[in-house]
């Protein structure tokens, strides 16, 4: 099969034609630029703190972070890497190889923070404690923690922006997690930039990677030639998630575009979810604890941390 | 025909046998989604509407990755 655009083998066949290795990577290119550009992602002499795991999701999101910055004069020395070691045994340390390589590869300063050295404790150690406790997933344990560590070292580094290698698989599966549970409060934080205000004590997160399908991100990584080694975190298939994954996965070899018309719908409607969840925002405080921004008078990480010491 | 197959999710190598021509058919056939795999053949990406030969040795890597 050809490409649409010239005599050269297809390596995808998207809906709108198929594309040939080079007419693919500037598709791709040129949509990630295009959700920057368009929903001002990136700012003048913004200091930008890439959040990465190693994965191709943020190799990706890294490397095009650079290039656009590089296309558009601005200063490359405003990019930072920070990686989150959450403590699963035979997986991170696996990605954190290819991830040291890629940033001094790629002349980016990497910043490698731990679960471990910050609240004591590995995930593979705490969430076992908590979960006794308090029902959590695994997910959900290692969620609050990586999001605290991410706000308050992006902060401590200096950033304006923390970019995440969010794709529109990831935020698909979002958006119907949230439908399902009727979580709309959580589902009015989403969207390319995250966050329903600005606020000090938050980073503000955005997602370049946002119209791109995971299977596009995938291919991007393997047509530039990215080392990435497959791992798969052992707690995924544990989430809620991983089911809306499968059914999502499903719905689109069957009806492509799916995923498309869920982010496409949901855009439509974050204005109002956003709007509606303004009027009933608890004010933002900061944690007794440990000062970083909280919605009660102890955050949640400091609430885990606090049950994993009384345990 | 025959085809090698190297599973990068299952890190596994099988042989099968096949009656069809394609790879959408080689992958209906195996009950695998073509959402969540791209198809390599010598080093290269292959469309689901590539012709198979028979003995191709092909790698299916997984879109999924992380947790």
């Amino acid at each position: 099969m050809s490409c649409t655009k010239c005599d050269h083998k297809a390596v995808i066949s998207l809906q709108h034609g198929n594309l040939c290795k080079s007419h693919f990577i500037d598709y791709f290119e040129e949509k990630v630029f295009k959700t920057i550009n368009k929903y001002q992602l990136i700012g003048r002499n913004e200091k930008l703190c890439v959040a990465v795991s190693g994965g191709k999701d943020s190799l990706t999101v890294l490397y095009l972070t650079k290039k656009y910055l590089e296309k558009n004069n601005l200063p490359a020395n405003n990019l930072l890497a920070l990686a989150v070691d959450e403590g699963i045994d035979q997986y991170r340390e696996k990605t954190l190889i290819d991830l040291k390589k890629f940033c001094t590869e790629h002349q980016v300063p990497l910043t490698v923070v731990s679960f471990q050295e910050e609240l004591g404790k590995t995930l593979d150690q705490a969430y076992p404690i908590i979960n006794k406790d308090a029902s959590k997933k695994p997910c959900n344990v290692c969620g609050v923690w990586r999001r605290y560590l991410l706000n308050k070292h992006a902060k401590k580094l200096g950033a304006d922006k923390v970019i995440t290698g969010h794709n529109l698989d990831d935020e698909a599966q979002a958006i119907i997690m949230n439908i399902f549970k009727a979580n709309t409060g959580l589902a009015a934080r989403l969207g390319p930039i995250s966050g329903v205000e600005e606020h000090d004590l938050f980073i503000q997160r955005v997602k370049p990677l946002y119209f791109c399908a995971e299977k596009e991100v995938r291919l991007y990584a393997l047509l530039k030639n990215f080392q990435i080694q497959f791992t798969e975190c052992p707690y995924s298939k544990e989430g809620y998630r991983h089911h809306i994954q499968e059914m999502l996965n499903d719905f689109e070899h069957k009806y492509k575009g799916t995923k498309q018309g869920i982010v496409n719908s949901f855009l439509a409607m974050l204005p109002l979810l956003q709007n509606q969840e303004k009027k009933g925002l608890s004010s933002i405080q900061q944690c007794s604890k440990c000062q970083e921004a909280s919605n009660k008078d102890v955050c949640n990480a400091c609430m885990m941390k606090e049950t994993i010491q009384n345990a | 025909m025959y085809i090698e197959i190297y599973n990068e999710r299952e890190q596994n190598t099988i042989k099968v046998e096949f009656a069809g021509t394609i790879v959408k058919e080689l992958l209906q056939h195996l009950k695998l989604n073509p959402e969540v795999f791209l198809v390599v053949r010598n080093s290269e990406v292959i469309t689901e509407e590539e012709t198979l030969q028979d003995n191709d040795r092909i790698e299916l890597l997984s879109v999924i990755s992380g947790g």
